[in-house]
């Protein structure tokens, strides 16, 4: 019963003696000679124990659904050759992939959601940049609770926002109606037609530009001090050190998050199907993933609905490698 | 060794002597590129001004709903949107006995995918990353390989893909359907890795195995202390990630008990279409879904490694 104690303020003792190297080296030297063969000891039972569960879920999670559904779109259903009619599944090869492809809507919502993207997320990630700059300056007041307020959307559920922002957009509601009134200015409604894109756009915005803001301010934060008051005492001025010295060393960090926010932009989903519910200006199929949604449930064509996740999938992971590609080549340019 | 590691310490002494010297004397001597007072004070307000802006765009709907919660729909069309009105208790009590009662059960199904969720998912990425920041084993690479590859999948879109499989299966309809796939995010094992390697020395577990402690046990109580904070953080990441998931619950259940918020205030605006008497319904409860996710949020913020995402983890 005493052993388990010992060996464990041992343990405790090495976690604890980060700096005290000596006592380690005393501990192994007095240590009985069986012990040091565990040094040696291949430890890849336990590596592999403890990655088990990771491996198993990412094997039930991604890749057997994909492999399923990549074959539930090769597959399509067919009067049966019995008497009463029956339908049945035959193989239709890639005749799912033709129909999604030749399918107008299909290439309505993918125009759309090209034109969200090509927006969105350069205003996300420049937003972003200037307000985790702003945010570093010195003398800058209630930075904390600037701070605080522009990443608070964060946490606020996509569907939530686009009800809240749902209902700011209605002018006879909305405070910044009201107040453009007061100023003798109508502003347009972005409900109805084309506008609605703005609508959605300004919505995904509000929700993303906060945590991409914090990202880029942490990585500002790990920026060595020394740099930037060198910079200062040669007569370097605050704008020049941002564009200089601070914007080159988020540079990696802005990558990540634009290539999050390119694999958000093309899987945009709720907040769409939420405003939705206050204008018919966004249809079922205004984008990508709402298409597949309404071919899935509405239609109750797996078949195609596979197809199109599939070709969204391939196209988001093959997008999403071309700006890490892009991005290793300019780092050996630089280099 | 000693001696030039004494010499090393003398040329490192002298450096910051220097340097010393040179930063006193900066701040002594006004140098002539430095700004005229005005354009210096202005360097401090007009970034202020601009963050201000920000913060009154990014705040804006939050406190919209504070009012408008207050109102009955009559009043959220005809009064200034930044006054209060009447019926705050009543729309209130009108959200709680919003279809029998339900919406305390869908904040408590929220609370289960997010809790449940997040401490899965923060589970698995820890053991993961620990793994493969501290272990050599034949097969590494190509696990590290696809884990991480695993980032670039677009979670959302093969919820359909998911939800196919899972009706196969009968697991559409229960808490697990929704539990399973948020329980394995290859972000958070990315996150757990990157921390591992950073906070965990490799010669403390070597240490630990020479004092006869075994691999699990030296992961329970060494492994996971040094852990924590990163934990900390990829817990409140996925708490938040899961409180806001909309589209896997939504296609995974059909049963309205097993719905979350996101889901349940999809369907009570969709509702208002047809009952505009809803909408101040809907207003209330989007005041109530938000308020435990802003908390989680503050301390995210204060407690959180936001570090180990911007890559800048020391």
């Amino acid at each position: 019963m005493t052993t388990p104690t010992i060996e464990k303020s041992r343990a405790r003792g090495g976690a604890s003696a980060g700096t005290g190297g000596d006592r380690k080296g005393n501990d192994m030297t007095t240590a009985p000679s069986t012990k040091r063969v565990s040094l040696t000891r291949p430890h890849h039972l336990f590596a592999w124990v403890l990655i088990a569960p990771a491996i198993v879920l990412f094997v039930f999670v991604f890749i057997i659904p994909i492999i399923y559904s990549g074959g539930l779109s090769l597959m399509g259903t067919a009067a049966g050759s019995s008497a009463y009619g029956v339908r049945e599944e035959v193989f239709v090869g890639l005749g799912n992939y033709a129909k999604v492809l030749q399918d107008p809507t299909f290439w309505t919502s993918l125009g759309n959601l090209v034109v969200y993207a090509a927006f969105l997320v350069p205003i996300m990630m420049l937003t972003s940049m200037l307000l985790a700059l702003l945010l570093d300056l010195p003398r800058i007041g209630l930075r904390a609770f600037n701070r605080m307020a522009i990443f608070l959307p964060y946490g606020v559920p996509s569907v939530i926002a686009a009800l809240m922002w749902g209902f700011l957009y209605v002018p006879e509601i909305s405070p910044i109606y009201q107040l453009g009134e007061a100023f003798g200015l109508q502003f347009p409604t972005l409900l109805r037609g084309d506008l609605v894109m703005t609508a959605i756009i300004n919505v995904v915005l509000w929700g993303g530009i906060g945590f991409n803001t914090i990202i880029l301010y942490t990585s500002l934060q790990s920026l060595p001090k020394e740099q930037i008051d060198a910079a200062r005492i040669d007569g370097c001025n605050e704008p020049r050190i941002a564009w200089y010295i601070k914007l080159p060393h988020i540079v990696p960090a802005t990558i990540l998050t634009g290539l999050f926010s390119v694999i958000g932009a093309l899987q945009v989903y709720s907040e769409p199907q939420m405003l939705s519910s206050l204008t018919p200006a966004i249809s079922s199929t205004y984008f990508p993933l709402m298409r597949v949604y309404r071919d899935a449930f509405a239609h109750d064509d797996l078949n195609s609905a596979s197809a199109a996740s599939i070709i969204l999938a391939l196209a988001t992971v093959l997008l999403s490698l071309l700006v890490l590609g892009g991005q290793r080549l300019a780092a050996r340019r630089n280099a | 060794m000693s001696t030039t590691s004494r010499t090393e310490e003398r040329v490192h002494e002298d450096r910051l002597a220097r340097e010393r010297l040179v930063r006193s004397d900066g701040d002594r001597r006004p140098t002539p590129k430095r700004s005229t007072p005005l354009v210096h004070k202005l360097g401090g307000i007009l970034p202020t001004i601009v963050l201000l802006i920000a913060v009154v765009y990014f705040l804006l709907p939050m406190v919209w709903v504070l009012f408008a919660a207050t109102k009955s729909t009559g009043e959220l069309f005809s009064t200034s949107a930044f006054s209060f009105g009447s019926s705050l208790v009543d729309n209130m009590v009108a959200l709680f006995e919003y279809e029998n009662g339900s919406f305390s059960r869908w904040l408590g199904n929220s609370f289960i995918y997010s809790i449940g969720g997040a401490l899965l998912s923060t589970a698995v990425s820890a053991a993961a990353g620990y793994a493969l920041a501290l272990y050599q084993f034949p097969g590494k690479k190509a696990v590290m390989v696809g884990l991480l590859a695993g980032v670039l999948l677009p979670t959302i879109t093969l919820a359909i893909p998911q939800y196919m499989l899972f009706a196969q299966l009968n697991i559409t309809n229960t808490y697990w359907a929704v539990l399973i796939p948020i329980s394995i995010t290859p972000f958070g094992i990315y996150l757990s890795y990157v921390f591992a390697r950073g906070s965990v020395p490799q010669e403390l577990l070597e240490a630990a195995r020479v004092d006869g402690s075994n691999e699990g046990r030296t992961f329970v109580s060494i492994g996971l202390p040094l852990l924590f904070p990163g934990l900390v953080t990829v817990f409140l990441l996925q708490f938040i990630g899961a409180w806001n998931n909309f589209l896997l619950p939504y296609i995974m259940q059909s049963k309205s008990e097993l719905s979350p918020i996101t889901v349940a205030m999809f369907l009570m605006l969709n509702r208002g279409g047809s009952e505009p008497v809803l909408y101040s319904v809907a207003i209330a409860g989007a005041l109530v879904a938000v308020i435990p996710v802003v908390i989680f949020v503050l301390v995210l913020q204060r407690f959180g490694r936001l570090d180990l995402i911007s890559g800048s983890l020391k």
